[in-house]
């Protein structure tokens, strides 16, 4: 079984409103769809990243819930990111990965070892709380519970391409997106 | 008995606490680590995030600025090397204040980066002058005194900055 990620992303947004959001790629594009919002955190510049900016964003704002919609990819190139991450232990950090097994935006051709266990990989990195799902009626009914709680969180989604959203890159990379979360962000915290 | 103005390890430690500094990021190097790294860890005004790879680090240190929380990336010129894409994106497409304080290992005693034989060292300062980051060279104790003003505009104007660590700090 599995499940299209554009249903996955739905059922995320329908859970999740209102808080920060690191995506990266083609979930970026979608999620941006999806649940537009002044603080999805949308310029993570190089491939591999975004993890390690969910996690600079979460410690400097440790009341604030940070998602992170990775790619199998992305992770792919900084696995590291994984050990990073629960040394630090965020309370507030949820690391998604969206596992379709390809670079769906580099022309869909195969990761190496499609067959990883990401879920297996955090838990040995030492997330407390692992997630693997590949069916989306399991998901919705799981999520309250997976969102729930404290971090630092991985989910790992076995997802199929679904409805794709246009790849809009200019908006991903501009000034203009980072001027808007960096203000949304300052009035979320007050600052 | 040792030069009155070598460069001490403390003077760059405090140099960024004065600019406001509450985040050290790293990875180990051999230029910096017994009087800055092991200081740091110890240090109860610093949080210490230590990174397995120094391209996660420049992101971290991305992430943080969005909330005007200042971070020092504290890494070794083969990481700096390793990170020129990431420090790219976030430096020069993104301008964000992504300062960075890199310890040169291999370096000469006598001489300046520019005059190294070490390939690693002698591209450094080209290779910041073609990306326009701006850059300080540490070889003294004196020089600690710029640490402030250089880190305080990087996050004025949102651009990175960069401390080559010429001499081991002691």
């Amino acid at each position: 079984m599995t499940m299209k990620r554009d249903q996955a992303l739905e059922a995320l947004a329908e859970h999740y409103t209102d808080g920060i959001v690191v995506p990266v790629f083609q979930s970026a594009f979608d999620w941006m769809q999806i649940r537009p919002h002044a603080l999805n955190y949308l310029c993570t510049g190089a491939m591999g990243q975004a993890s390690s900016h969910a996690l600079g964003v979460a410690l400097a704002c440790p009341d604030e819930q940070v998602l992170v919609l990775d790619g199998d990819g992305s992770l792919l190139m900084n696995l590291g990111c994984l050990v990073t991450t629960a040394e630090q232990s965020p309370k507030n950090l949820w690391h998604f990965v969206s596992n379709n097994g390809i670079y769906e935006v580099n022309g869909e051709f195969p990761v190496p070892g499609k067959n990883v266990d990401f879920a297996g990989l955090a838990a040995a990195a030492g997330f407390k709380r692992t997630y693997s799902f590949s069916d989306i009626d399991t998901f919705r009914r799981e999520l309250p519970e997976v969102l729930g709680g404290e971090g630092p969180v991985f989910v790992s989604m076995d997802v199929e391409i679904g409805k794709v959203y246009p790849r809009d890159y200019v908006t991903i990379h501009s000034a203009d997106s980072r001027k808007t979360f960096r203000n949304a962000l300052r009035e979320r915290l007050g600052s | 008995m040792g030069n009155t103005d070598s460069l001490a390890g403390v003077s760059i430690i405090n140099g960024f606490k004065s600019a406001g500094v509450k985040t050290i990021v790293a990875v180990p190097d051999i230029v910096t680590c017994d009087h800055m790294l092991w200081p740091i860890s110890r240090d109860e005004e610093l949080k210490l995030v230590m990174v397995c790879k120094e391209d996660e680090g420049v992101s971290v240190c991305a992430g943080m600025s969005y909330a005007d929380h200042r971070a020092v990336l504290l890494i070794q010129h083969t990481g700096f090397l390793d990170s020129v894409n990431a420090i790219r994106a976030m430096g020069m497409d993104y301008q964000l204040p992504i300062v960075m304080a890199v310890g040169l290992q291999g370096m000469e005693v006598d001489k300046l980066p520019s005059e190294s034989k070490h390939n690693g060292i002698l591209i450094l300062e080209p290779i910041l002058q073609a990306m326009n980051i701006s850059y300080s060279l540490l070889l003294q104790d004196s020089d600690a005194a710029g640490i402030f003003e250089s880190i305080d505009q990087a996050y004025k104007i949102t651009r990175p900055h960069v401390f080559l660590i010429v001499r081991s700090p002691v």
